[in-house]
C-alpha cells in the first residue's frame, strides 16, 4: 500500500509529507533508537512517542517509509525531517491503535 | 569532498547533533556508488559510534577509510572508558542515566549493534581514560547482514 493511502486511511496528521507514493511494507514500533536501528527494515513506517530530532537521522539511515509519532513533534524535529526528506506524521491514537489499524491496513 | 576518507570530531553531550555525521557518511558513500547493504552496515555503526560518544564521552573522533575491498572505520574517545567490556557488549545492558535513556539511548544495544554490522569487530578501553574501536566492513560478500 502507498504511504499516501495509510496517511489517509489512518487519519494522520502531516508534518513532514516526503515520499508519498513509496510502498509500505511494515510497520515497526519502539522508543529506544538502538533498537530501532537494530531491527526495523526499510519502507516499514516507525511508530514511537519519541518526538526529538535525533528520530529523524534513525529514519533517514534505515531508509524507513514514514515515522508515526504519538506525540506532537518538537519544531526542531519537522526542520529536521524537511531537510532530510523523511516523512513526519503524527496521531492523536495511542501506539496501540494506530500499530492495530496499520497490521490491519498491510495485512487484512 | 574527499570521499576516500574523512573525519568527524563529536562533542560529549551533544544530543542535538547526534545522526549528523552517519547521514553524512551515508550520503558520501552513496555518492560514490558503493552497494546498499554496505551502506547500510556502515551508517547503523557510525549512528552507534555517534551516539555512545555523545552519551558517554568527553570527546572523540571517528574516520573511515575506503580501500580496494574494505571500508575501516576508526572510533576513539577520551571519557569515562568502559570497566567490563564482556558485559558492554550484551544486548540490553546499559549504564545510561535517566537523561540519556529519555531521549531514546542507553537501550544496551550500542555496541551489540556495532559489532553486528561489522564484518570484524575490534574493542579496547581504558577506565578513565577512553574507547577505541575499530570496525571492518567489507565491500563484497560480507556475511553479516
Amino acid at each position: 500500500m502507498k504511504l499516501v493511502s495509510v496517511v489517509k486511511e489512518l487519519g494522520l496528521k502531516t508534518h513532514c509529507g516526503a515520499n508519498l507514493s513509496d510502498e509500505v511494507t511494515g510497520g515497526y514500533v519502539g522508543d529506544l533508537l538502538s533498537d530501532v536501528m537494530a531491527g526495523a527494515t526499510e519502507d516499514q513506517i516507525w511508530i514511537t512517542r519519541q518526538v526529538h530530532p535525533n528520530i529523524i537521522a534513525v529514519a533517514a539511515l534505515k531508509e524507513l517509509a514514514a515515522i508515526v509519532t504519538v506525540a506532537e513533534p518538537e519544531a526542531e524535529t519537522v526542520v529536521k525531517a524537511e531537510a532530510e526528506g523523511v516523512a513526519l506524521f503524527s496521531t492523536d491514537s495511542s501506539a496501540f491503535e494506530v500499530s492495530g489499524r496499520l497490521f490491519k491496513l498491510l495485512e487484512p | 569532498m574527499n570521499v576516500e576518507s574523512e573525519h568527524f570530531s563529536v562533542t560529549g553531550g551533544d544530543f542535538a547533533r547526534a545522526g549528523a555525521i552517519s547521514i553524512r557518511v551515508k550520503k558520501a558513500l552513496s555518492n560514490l556508488g558503493l552497494p546498499r547493504c554496505v551502506i547500510r552496515k556502515v551508517a547503523v555503526v557510525v549512528f552507534e559510534a555517534e551516539a555512545n560518544i555523545i552519551s558517554y564521552a568527553t570527546e572523540g573522533e571517528i574516520n573511515y577509510i575506503i580501500s580496494d575491498d574494505h571500508i575501516e572505520i576508526h572510533i576513539d574517545d577520551r571519557g569515562q572508558g568502559i570497566p567490563d567490556l564482556s558485559m558492554a557488549l550484551r544486548e540490553g545492558y546499559s549504564t545510561a542515566d535517566e537523561v540519556v535513556r529519555g531521549m531514546g539511548f542507553g537501550a544496551g544495544m550500542g555496541l551489540p549493534n556495532m559489532r553486528r554490522y561489522s564484518d570484524e569487530f575490534q574493542i579496547e578501553s581504558k577506565v578513565d581514560q577512553g574507547t577505541s574501536i575499530r570496525s571492518i566492513i567489507y565491500l563484497h560478500g560480507g556475511e553479516n547482514e
